[in-house]
């Protein structure tokens, strides 16, 4: 039945192959025949072996891991627009993998009797799934590439050998090609390349590419002087350009770059320079594709036009994470690194914000990240928390300013979760007028919460007191930590609020120093290490550091050495509190890696006995800690 | 003194079957097993006297599947006409379409139905105009059971003094906070897939807060 969520339908397929080759009649009928399936993360959509539905399966939104063998390797990655689980309906044999959504996923399923007349009939359609099955994957450029980038093997031995699973992607080239023509003049041209932000130009002729013109070509030929500015294209560019076919791989690609010692190569419709080009592929391109390394991530994600980019470098970042922990390198620097390319990902979603605002901001702003990202602690994602202030304005400009910056912090909550940040249940983001003041406003309001301190206050104070600027103008964040720390000093009694608030955490061991488990919820028999082990810790190191009015350090294993500074007497317990936070924390990552999680909570059933000793060797020093703080802001030690 | 007891046992029996109340036999499946039937109504306005229903879009729901094939919308031919509504939904009045009477889109939108339990997003609009309709043609008035997407939403949310409630949460706030596309927002069958994916997304979240025990029909039923 022909109707709007047909339409939907038809209007999605439409965009990815093999639908692109159908007329947009065929897609319409075969939309009516759909149905759509919503699926929760982790469930099994089928399993290896079962036998095979009538339906194949399109993903809509989320993303399904395919797995296969003894050892659950995940074979490949299906995200939006992608097709699987259509081999074995042609072949008639059972499911050769497992499909399990990756993550909350809407599918859409095809059956198989609506759809095999147009792969008969298509012949486009045909070609692209016999290429497709040629290769064994959804993506037949991706396996031909994945193939070659490890050496050559067979597909047996793919099962043992796949230790970089998520690095089987497509190589991605920038489709979007500026080009000129032999008569434009070179000055125009580098402002056209400044502007679309590219290193290579293609200079074409009847929209066949004739040349290149590159970064060190203008900086080789004209910046020298050896050609005037006035110059045209036709002088300096590198001609003929050297072509190769767009589905290229990684290795043949490098092997052609090295070859030529080029940094570009163009794609065209064939692979010779007779036919249209059909993108550029940069040596950049290459080394995202080919891997994992902090410049070249956060690079990316500054080249990045849309949230939707910065996706997928969140998941190579992901998988460097995993990297750092396998080869053990120091949780310190580990959570440096990923702390730093998680504040460049929101930093851009940022820049992508304001581009969609009609005009730049109104005022100067800051945006803070309060919480574990505040902390620097956060590896994995979590639910965003975050909050804006911007500077005072006069009087008739404010509700115009606040409106603006709410406007601006919808985007940016919206571009965060896109990039995979989970909305905050407790609604603590910039988007919330609660949460998106001036800073004469924060000022009130966090006198408000020093002087009439309750328990919500002290749950608020917790949360924001550990902000850290994630962008925007430094001197207001800093006005707005003087301003604590000075009203705090002014009214001690909040200190014996916050430490109260410090020790209500949950002890980690019971009586007979057994783990305590929750009770009961989703995660009933579970241990929660974050409110049992790492929310005590980085709780007391919060009161501690304020009392010594110590600003601009909100990581908490750096807390506790700056206190191991300043307190010498108890420097050997502090180093030891800095210790067990990076532990527990590597070990919540670990876990929330091992899960696709937060990592928050933990089966204890599934820890070697060396991990529990390790996990409770920490719990002594969260006591031996409470106990200091609780004797140290004694009510008649303070007033 | 025996006489006493008697009389006791039997006040006592009384009370316990009181306080007992019988749960609703049908509400001890699964809502994996149960066809729902996720529906939206565009209308000329609010006035259950005066206004009137242009469209029902409705799609049925089943385990977590949504078979376009299986669903329904369908305009209806009116007299009644109310200018102010239309840059809601976007009906013209004589929007060249098939549009059959309102007892015909009825009859056929009853027998889509059956037994199925609504969802709706505040359903009691929806079935008040759908039972006003009934009414008007002579027709049985809905026994369904229903659930109402507005409502249950706010049973997903954390209990927490830092956040503020809304008495009323519209489903454009729904889908914004489950990232579901706002593409043919105001048309039936738009909002009534809205309203589908949103219910998908509660009871997943209800499910991780239930306590113990299995996830059934009757938790969405009673609190």
């Amino acid at each position: 039945m022909k109707n709007t969520i047909s339409h939907r339908v038809a209007d999605f397929l439409k965009n990815f192959p093999p639908f692109t080759f159908l007329n947009q009649n065929d897609i319409e009928v075969l939309s009516e025949q759909i149905s759509i399936i919503y699926k929760e993360k982790d469930n099994v959509i089928f399993a290896e072996n079962d036998e095979t539905h009538d339906s194949f399966y399109v993903v809509h939104k989320g993303a399904v891991a395919l797995r296969k063998g003894v050892k659950n390797d995940t074979i490949d990655m299906c995200d939006e627009g992608d097709i699987f689980g259509l081999r074995p309906l042609i072949a008639n044999e059972n499911y050769k993998m497992e499909a399990r959504a990756y993550e909350e996923t809407i599918l859409y399923s095809i059956p198989i009797d609506i759809f095999r007349p147009y792969a008969l009939q298509n012949k486009d359609v045909g070609n692209f799934l016999i290429q497709s099955f040629a290769s064994n994957t959804t993506n037949p450029y991706s396996e031909s590439y994945r193939g070659k980038l490890y050496g050559e093997t067979l597909a047996g031995d793919l099962l043992d050998n796949t230790p970089q699973i998520l690095d089987i992607h497509p190589v991605k080239y920038s489709k979007k090609i500026v080009t000129c023509s032999s008569a434009t003049p070179v000055k125009e041209i580098a402002q056209m390349m400044t502007k679309k932000n590219v290193g290579a130009i293609l200079v074409v002729e009847d929209k066949l590419p004739i040349g290149i013109i590159t970064d060190k070509d203008l900086r080789n030929k004209i910046v020298t002087g050896e050609y005037p500015i006035t110059s045209a294209a036709s002088v300096i560019m590198t001609s003929p350009v050297i072509t190769y076919p767009k589905n290229l791989t990684t290795t043949q690609a490098q092997m052609a770059m090295m070859k030529s010692n080029i940094s570009h190569i163009c794609l065209t419709k064939d692979g010779t320079p007779n036919t249209k080009a059909v993108g550029i592929l940069s040596k950049h391109d290459v080394m995202v594709s080919l891997g994992n390394n902090p410049a070249v991530l956060i690079k990316a994600v500054k080249r990045a036009k849309k949230y939707k980019e910065i996706k997928p470098i969140r998941a190579s970042i992901m998988q460097l994470l995993q990297g750092y922990l396998d080869q053990n390198i120091p949780i310190t620097l580990t959570s440096k690194i990923i702390t730093e390319l998680n504040d460049v990902c929101i930093q851009q979603v940022i820049a992508i914000a304001l581009k969609k605002m009609p005009t730049p901001p109104p005022a100067k702003f800051a945006w803070l990240a309060m919480g574990s990202q505040g902390r620097s602690e956060q590896l994995l994602q979590t639910d965003q928390d975050n909050a804006l202030v911007y500077e005072d304005v006069a009087e008739e400009l404010k509700e115009k300013t606040q409106k603006y910056f709410l406007e601006l912090a919808a985007h940016v909550n919206k571009g965060l979760f896109e990039i995979g940040y989970e909305y905050c249940p407790a609604e603590m983001m910039a988007s919330n007028p609660k949460w998106c003041l001036s800073l004469e406003e924060w000022k009130k309001l966090v006198h408000h919460w020093i002087t009439n301190t309750g328990k919500d206050e002290v749950l608020l104070s917790f949360i924001f007191f550990d902000y850290s600027l994630s962008y925007g103008d430094s001197e207001l964040a800093n006005k707005l930590s003087d301003y604590i720390l000075e009203d705090i000093k002014a009214n001690p009694v909040f200190y014996l609020h916050l430490v109260s608030g410090a020790l209500q955490s949950p002890s980690p061991t019971g009586f007979f120093r057994q783990f305590l488990l929750e009770q009961d919820g989703a995660n009933k028999d579970f241990f929660d290490i974050k409110r049992r082990a790492l929310m005590p810790l980085s709780d007391a190191a919060r009161v501690l550091i304020l009392s010594h009015s110590v600003k601009s350090i909100s990581n908490t294993p750096e807390r506790f050495e700056k206190l191991a500074e300043l307190e010498p007497q108890n420097r050997e317990l502090y180093l030891s509190c800095a210790y067990s936070y990076k532990a527990l924390l590597k070990f919540r990552t670990k876990q929330g890696l091992l899960h696709n999680d937060s990592g928050q909570y933990i089966a204890l059933e599934h820890l070697t006995k060396l991990e529990k000793i390790k996990l409770k060797s920490t719990f002594k020093t969260i006591k031996e800690l409470q106990e200091i703080i609780s004797i140290r802001f004694n009510p008649s030690n303070i007033l | 003194m025996k006489n006493f007891f008697e009389k006791w046992k039997t006040i006592l029996f009384d009370f316990l079957t009181i306080t007992k109340k019988p749960i609703d036999e049908s509400l001890l499946h699964s809502v994996e097993n149960t066809r729902f039937v996720v529906l939206d109504t565009e209308t000329t306005g609010f006035d259950y006297d005066n206004d009137r229903m242009l469209c029902i879009g409705a799609i049925t729901l089943k385990d977590g599947v949504i078979a376009i094939s299986e669903s329904f919308e369908m305009y209806i031919h009116q007299e009644h006409y109310d200018k102010s509504s239309v840059q809601i939904h976007g009906i013209l009045r004589d929007l060249v379409m098939e549009k059959p009477s309102e007892l015909e889109v009825l009859q056929q939108f009853l027998t889509f139905l059956g037994d199925s339990i609504i969802i709706a997003h505040h359903t009691i609009f929806d079935i008040t105009m759908i039972n006003r309709a009934l009414e008007r043609n002579g027709l049985p008035l809905l026994t369904n059971k229903t659930l109402d997407t507005a409502f249950l939403y706010k049973k997903t949310l954390i209990r927490s003094n830092i956040l503020e409630y809304k008495d009323h949460y519209a489903l454009d706030d729904l889908a914004d906070k489950f990232d579901i596309s706002k593409k043919d927002r105001h048309t039936a069958m738009g909002d009534a897939y809205i309203t589908a994916i949103a219910f998908l997304k509660i009871v997943k979240k209800l499910k991780e807060k239930k306590r113990k025990g299995e996830f059934l029909l009757k938790d969405l039923f009673y609190y």
